[in-house]
């Protein structure tokens, strides 16, 4: 009697990789109502997980444009004359942490008022009360204290001035509202894979009768689990299109409304490409991934045959 | 080729089904297995493709130990043994000819050749005109049959079948029967419950007798020998 060959091969066949995605699919029909429940609840998460990653990302992006916006006033005193001036300006510059020098002259500062406030202002223009200012910024945010310090020690500086204690305050509630926003995000993942591997799993311990027959007919686990997992990819494709539909749709007219309100100001939303086709990215993946998850994690324990 | 020594199986709830087993089947045997209800004939059966393990005891199938194969070349084993199922075992979300094919599918044959050969082992069990049909649209008789299409369609070594007339009247029977003599006259090995008094002492092959989960007798040409 020859010896059987006993040892299986992990190679698949490519027509053996036809054969399970022709097989998922065809299991996605004759599931019927399972595979709508599936494909529902990857839906509505996904929806809800698409909205939130839209608000975050945005609210980021406002954090940013905030964040890069503190300027320190540095107001020259009268006494300054031209040739200080320029000497203070080298000095600023020169100073470690600094991005930018802007001179602002004293008429210059009267018409960006006169400009933001209207005319009444103009009545200053024979007698200006305001004071030469260098507009500068910190590379980095949190250097805008040390810098601000360092300039007010300068010789002709009248006084300086920043966001100061606000700015602090904006910070922390920013990083926390991010903070907030992340938890809340993988909550609501987790919540989506726990859901969706719970209904696949009711599928499939409908079918375990089936996986154990597949095994008793000589199918190996990789044989049995692919067309499964491919199954898991289809319901989170399916899943994710509507919520993309959606969040294209939605942040669409969310940015046609505020763009024109918004242009000039310092706060900007995120431009509509190539931001949504990432999150529409994202969204696709997530649903993916969760489907595998879900499949992978719900047939493990029944393939000990 | 099927080698047990001192098998011995006790189920999880205290059931003692096979009470140390010794026997020896060679390749190309056709074997009968008969015995009353309860006997242990189909734990015996079950343990040669290793849906039962032993509690004790030594098998080998093929010169393998089955105790020394790894669970995941346990799938391998299983395809030199075509099984036919005393309850069909058929998928009941795949239409007859899916389910004859599934065989094939797992070994990755190609699909024309799948094609062609699950057309004629349906053929051979006389119902290649429900191949669309679904299990749940079939009679008990007409499941066992595509159960023992399943069974041959990788033309394996072994064909064990627990009792695959079970359901089946008398002609159909005869014509299975045929099948299998056929099948071993190419030199398969037949392993077979049954309960079929006629048949067994029809067509005089090697009957081994269990009761009690040991061996009561087994003799070459022996009859069926319960009386009714
Ligand atoms: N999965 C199981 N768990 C527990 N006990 C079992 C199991 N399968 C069978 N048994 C018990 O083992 C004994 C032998 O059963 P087995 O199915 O082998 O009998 P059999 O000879 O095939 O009977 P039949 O002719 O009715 O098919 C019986 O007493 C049965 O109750
Ligand atoms: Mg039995």
């Amino acid at each position: 009697m020859p010896g059987m060959k006993l040892e299986v091969t992990t190679a698949m066949k490519a027509r053996t990789l036809t054969r399970h995605f022709r097989e998922s699919l065809k299991s996605l029909g004759r599931n019927g109502w399972m595979t709508f429940a599936s494909v529902s609840a990857v839906t509505v998460t996904l929806l809800l997980v698409g909205v939130f990653v839209l608000i975050m990302m945005n609210l980021n992006k406002v954090a940013d444009d905030l964040e890069n916006d503190v300027e320190i006033k540095s107001f020259v005193s009268l006494e300054a004359d031209e040739a200080r001036v320029t000497e203070m300006e080298t000095a600023i510059k020169s100073m470690s942490g600094v991005e930018s020098v802007n001179y602002s002259t004293k008429e210059e500062e009267l018409s960006d008022l006169v400009l933001d406030f209207g005319k009444e202002f103009s009545l200053f223009e024979q007698n200006n009360p305001l004071l030469d200012v260098f507009y500068v910024k910190a590379t980095e945010p949190q250097q805008t204290e040390n810098v601000a310090k360092e300039i007010s020690q300068l010789e002709g500086i009248e006084k300086v001035k920043y966001g100061e204690g606000k700015i602090e305050k904006l910070f922390t509630f920013l990083n926390t509202g991010r903070n907030v926003g992340l938890v809340l995000i993988l909550a609501l993942l987790f919540t989506a894979m726990f859901l969706i591997s719970n209904t696949i799993r009711i599928t499939i311990v409908a079918r375990r009768h089936e996986i154990e027959i597949m095994k008793l007919v000589g199918a190996t686990n990789w044989f049995v689990r692919i067309p499964f997992i491919l199954e898991g990819m289809w319901l989170g494709l399916l899943g994710s299109i509507l919520p993309i539909g959606l969040i294209i749709a939605l942040y669409y007219n969310v940015t046609e409304f505020a763009q024109p309100k918004l242009s000039g100001e310092m706060i900007q939303l995120l431009d509509f490409a190539p931001f949504i086709y990432q999150v529409s990215a994202l969204i696709l993946l997530m649903g993916v991934f969760i489907g595998i998850w879900g499949s992978f994690m719900s047939i493990r324990k029944f393939l000990r045959v | 080729m099927i080698q047990m020594k001192n098998v011995y199986k006790k189920y999880p709830n205290g059931i003692v089904a096979l009470n140390g087993m010794n026997v020896e089947i060679k390749q190309g045997e056709f074997v009968y297995i008969v015995g009353p209800s309860g006997a242990g004939k189909s734990t015996f059966i079950k343990m040669m493709y290793r849906e039962e393990s032993p509690t004790s005891g030594q098998m080998l199938v093929n010169g393998v130990d089955l105790a020394k194969i790894k669970r995941k070349n346990v799938p391998l084993l299983r395809r030199q043994i075509g099984v036919v199922f005393q309850d069909f075992k058929l998928l009941p979300r795949l239409n007859v000819y899916e389910n004859v094919a599934f065989a094939l599918e797992v070994i990755e044959e190609k699909p024309e050749a799948i094609r062609k050969r699950v057309l004629e082992v349906l053929d051979l069990v006389g119902l290649k005109h429900k191949a669309r049909m679904f299990p749940r649209e079939l009679s008990g008789g007409e499941q066992q049959r595509i159960s023992v299409a399943r069974s041959i369609v990788n033309t394996p070594k072994v064909v064990i079948a627990d009792e695959p007339t079970g359901n089946l009247d008398p002609e159909t029977s005869w014509d299975i029967m045929n099948l299998f003599e056929r099948i071993n006259a190419s030199g398969t090995t037949i392993l077979m419950a049954t309960h079929n008094r006629e048949i067994v002492n029809t067509m005089r092959h090697r009957v081994i007798a269990i009761e009690g989960g040991l061996i009561a007798r087994d003799e070459v040409g022996g009859d069926y020998g319960y009386e009714g």
